[in-house]
């Protein structure tokens, strides 16, 4: 893996369901389906090759069902894919993480990812307050300094922009757009080189998610940490990502800097989707 | 004629019933009285009272025989017995600080004020067991009772006479100290009766503890257990469980500020002390409290009842046994056999129904 | 053994120590198998006994799988010999094997406990039965039996502490009182059985064997003489232990053991006694010197 590379995926895929030969055939972009009419199968993704350099940010757009959530839940271990490798800088051991045990896995996820969920349900626990969801993150990395955590957790909440009275509030008292900050500060607890950030900005009110955006911009810019941006949003992508993946029925189908793919979108698909961005 | 249920086979149902005397009657024993039933039979008899939520023992054991020892058969002819009857006041509230001890146990100090008293439990009997019970005669009954009494009357030095008196309530110990919250203002209102007034939720906390008080011993224990266990848990301390009589008393009818005693129940009554709480506006945290009591001896129930009252006060519920109405309205002991019973009705016009609907799902498949 | 036997008419024996041998040879084999994964919980079967459920039949069956006719056995409730439960089981065991037993911790061989340990520490050839009725420590955070597993098997404790974290956000220090989880051997996170904080420190490097036994839950796990078990602890935030400074024993008159609340019969006057009823008889015959006493 060349030095500035942080995260390899080779050949990504992810099948639900029995699986027949006819599959690949039958599915993907040109097909216009990632269903197997023969077998059922969801070929969610299928032959996904991709490299996310040093603090970079790489964006994936596609429409739903493309494959995106897909693709950044497999990266993060919420999933297993069904084929492929993926390698990642600062776990040299495995040349493909996809199947180390579970321990293993549980470990990247602590100390090199983070990971900010469109739904907050998912990335936070509703029963423990804004400062314990960030403090498990310390927790699972082993700190076990209380004055330390608690320090930590004020500053994380302070950079993310969470007034310090939230600290000690259960997350379900507050707004979608500050349960995005608090998964945004959760994220950042243990500096992983790599935060992954599916549609998070979706479900918010326009003002508030461009003041989401504006954070992980500031953020990134900051820490220079690498990220994975999923959108369906060519807005968000164009104001977050450096390079971009366009995906379609599980398969890429453009990729590229994202400049060059708004003036000049090579698949009939890209062109769609940039000129339908308002 | 067979059985064919719809059309009711009035023969069939009469012949059951018929059969069901048979069945009790037929043997080599003599029919049992229900005297022996209220004598020796006491725990059920009690359960009984406590489920028929009507207390009188003899009621009790006339229903066990005629349900042949079904508890659940033997509650609801109790209940249904007691629609029929005339109500005429309502009591004067019992007081247990005034109980006439049978059995008095603290888990939360080892010596109490009054002091602690085992009285008559199983619980330390070691569950062995005792096949000489299957030759108890007559003779034999005769000599328990007699040694029994003689050694009564002849009390060893250790024996101090227990003259009725009041025994502190452990619980009012630990008031004292301000370490258990005094019952909030809300709770003061007025009992509601729900044997006469419509239960709706959320219910007060005098509605949930009638109901639980009525309530299927099964049923409360098994939620309360699942509490203990980690469903919600309540680490539960017993702070005091007495059993014993309490006077049952009415206001006077005509002689305005007297009261007269109707007589005398025997109620188990449990206060437990369970995990810190920080009450809204106080400064203090304290210990929360759960409350059970129901008719006769019955401690598993009782035990059961405080854990579930203290688990549904729970200021955020996630567990089965914080949930009010998942509680209260599974317990009911008459209610849930009854539903489950119902199922052996005749179903075939609605399952006609569901055969139609399955066919035709599978012919929309092809 | 006749049909008549079998039936159980007035001249059936029971078993020595009441299980039969097949049930504690499996009870043995979980107990090896707990002793070599220390804090690791060993399922067994665990069948009923003619005590309930919930009154000490784990620590039980391991008292009874492991009792010969020359142990010494020692039985104790809340710290007490004379705890209605102790000699309820004291009764069982004495009657299924003719066992001597003892009050003395010093003399027993083998000591079963509901909830806490002796004062004079235990030593090597000694053997400590806890009684648990909830040997798993991670329920405060998971009722999920399959999911508990599965965080004891990845090491995933995580929950456990950000419990622990928001105890201490809200109460200034940890408000779990007995049964603390430890860390055993770095491993696993175990639950003591409700022994009080008190008395953690004897399990921790001790000398003797400690086995643990819980029969309705039907699981056993042990730490071994010599291992490590520490209290779950912030690094900046200490452990503590009951408070009885400024108190004394109203018996024995010592200061450094645990002492019981109790309430006068007749007065209702409060005062303090050991809660090991046996070191305070030693202390108050004379046998043995107060390890540390109030002045007379």
């Amino acid at each position: 893996m060349r030095e500035t590379v942080l995260l390899a995926a080779t050949n990504l895929g992810k099948t639900y369901g029995p699986g027949c030969h006819e599959c690949g055939n039958l599915t993907g972009p040109d097909k216009g389906t990632n269903i197997c009419p023969r077998c059922g199968t969801v070929v969610a993704l299928r032959g996904v090759t991709f490299e996310l350099h040093e603090g970079e940010i790489l964006g994936i757009v596609g429409e739903s069902g493309s494959g995106k959530s897909t693709l950044v839940q497999c990266i993060y271990f919420d999933q297993q894919a069904t084929e492929g490798q993926l390698s990642l800088k600062g776990y040299e051991e495995q040349e493909n993480v996809l199947h180390i045990p579970r321990t293993e896995k549980r470990k990247i996820r602590s100390r090199l990812m983070g990971m900010v969920y469109q739904n907050p349900l998912r990335g936070l626990r509703m029963d423990i307050t804004s400062g314990a969801n960030v403090a498990e993150k310390l927790l699972e990395a082993e700190i076990f300094h209380f004055a330390r955590i608690r320090a930590r957790t004020a500053e994380l909440l302070a950079s993310t922009e969470i007034p310090s009275a939230y600290t000690d509030t259960f997350p379900r008292a507050l707004s979608g757009g500050m349960q995005q900050r608090i998964q945004i500060a959760k994220a950042l607890a243990n500096n992983p080189p790599l935060v992954l950030l599916d549609e998070v900005t979706s479900g918010l009110d326009v003002s508030v998610q461009a003041r989401v955006l504006d954070l992980i911009r500031e953020l990134q810019r900051e820490r220079g940490i690498s990220m994975l941006v999923v959108s369906h949003d060519m807005g968000v992508i164009r104001l977050l990502a450096d390079r971009t993946l366009v995906l379609k029925d599980g398969c890429v189908v453009e990729d590229g800097l994202t400049d060059q793919i708004l003036e000049d979108p090579q698949h009939p698909y890209s062109q769609l989707l940039v000129h339908s961005t308002l | 004629m067979g059985y064919v249920a719809v059309q009711g086979g009035i023969t069939a149902i009469e012949n059951s019933q018929k059969l069901n005397r048979y069945l009790r009657l037929r043997g080599t024993s003599s029919p049992l009285s229900v005297a022996q039933i209220m004598e020796q039979m006491g725990p059920l008899v009690d359960r009984v009272m406590s489920e028929g939520g009507l207390y009188s023992p003899f009621h009790a054991a006339l229903a066990l025989k005629q349900a042949s020892g079904d508890p659940l058969e033997a509650s609801f002819l109790v209940r249904a017995f007691r629609s029929t009857l005339r109500r005429m006041t309502d009591s004067l509230p019992v007081r247990t600080d005034q109980m006439r001890i049978l059995r008095r146990i603290s888990s939360a100090f080892k010596t109490i004020p009054g002091g602690q008293l085992l009285g008559s439990t199983s619980d330390y009997e070691q569950r062995i067991l005792d096949f000489s019970l299957a030759e108890e005669t007559e003779d034999v009954q005769e000599e328990a009772v007699r040694e029994f009494e003689e050694s009564a009357r002849s009390p060893t030095q250790d024996a101090a006479p227990l003259a009725p008196q009041d025994f502190v309530k452990v619980v009012d110990i630990l008031r004292a100290q301000g370490l258990v919250a005094p019952p909030p203002a809300t709770e003061q209102r007025p009992a509601m009766d729900i044997t006469q007034e419509s239960v709706e939720f959320p219910l007060g906390r005098s509605g949930r503890l009638q109901m639980l008080a009525r309530a299927e011993t099964g049923g409360v224990l098994a939620l309360a257990y699942s509490s203990m266990r980690g469903y919600g848990s309540v680490h539960p301390t017993i702070g005091e469980l007495r059993v014993g009589r309490v006077q049952v008393r009415i206001p006077h009818p005509f002689r305005a500020g007297e009261t007269v005693t109707l007589g005398s129940i025997v109620v188990t009554e449990v206060e437990i002390v369970a995990s810190v709480q920080r009450p809204e506006g106080e400064e203090k945290p304290t210990f929360s409290l759960g409350y059970g009591a129901c008719f006769g001896h019955n401690e598993v129930k009782a035990i059961s009842m405080a854990v579930l009252d203290r688990a549904m006060k729970s200021p955020s519920p996630h567990a089965p046994a914080e949930d009010q109405e998942f509680v209260l309205l599974h317990t009911d002991g008459i209610e849930s056999s009854g539903f489950c019973s119902h199922f052996k009705l005749p179903h075939y016009v609605t399952f006609q129904a569901d055969l139609d609907r399955l066919r035709d799902i599978r012919r929309n498949d092809e | 053994m006749s049909l008549k036997d079998l039936l159980g008419g007035p001249d059936f024996r029971y078993n020595f120590a009441f299980l039969d041998e097949g049930a504690k040879r499996e009870v043995r084999r979980a107990l090896l198998k707990a002793v070599a994964l220390p804090g690791h919980q060993v399922p067994f079967a665990s069948p009923e006994l003619p005590i309930a459920r919930g009154w000490g039949t784990g620590g039980l069956q391991v008292t009874m799988s492991l009792i010969g006719p020359d142990d010494v056995l020692k039985i104790i409730d809340q710290g007490c010999d004379g705890s209605v439960n102790a000699v309820n089981l004291r009764k069982l065991l004495v009657a299924t094997t003719g066992v001597r037993t003892t009050f003395d911790s010093r003399e027993a061989t083998l000591m079963q406990s509901r909830h806490r340990l002796p004062e004079i520490p235990m030593t090597e050839g000694q053997i400590a039965v806890l009684q648990v009725p909830l040997p798993e420590p991670l329920r405060l955070v998971e009722p999920s039996e399959v999911e508990t597993r599965r965080m004891h098997a990845e090491g995933d404790y995580a929950r456990m502490w950000v419990s622990l974290y928001e105890d201490v956000v809200q109460n200034g220090s940890v408000s779990l009182s007995w049964g603390y989880p430890c860390r055993v051997n770095d491993t696993y996170i175990m639950s003591p059985s409700p022994i009080p904080r008190w008395d953690l420190h004897m399990l921790h490097d001790s000398e003797h064997l400690t086995l643990l036994g819980a029969g309705r839950e039907k699981r056993v796990y042990a730490v071994p003489p010599h291992t490590s078990v520490r209290p779950l602890e912030f690094d900046d935030i200490p452990f503590t232990v009951e408070n009885f400074s400024g108190m004394a024993c109203a018996r024995c008159g010592s200061t450094d053991t645990f002492l019981d609340e109790i309430y006068d019969e007749k007065t209702g006057q409060p005062s303090r006694v050991c809660s090991d009823s046996g070191y305070c008889d030693l202390v108050t015959q004379g046998m043995i010197r107060a390890r540390q006493a109030a002045r007379a």
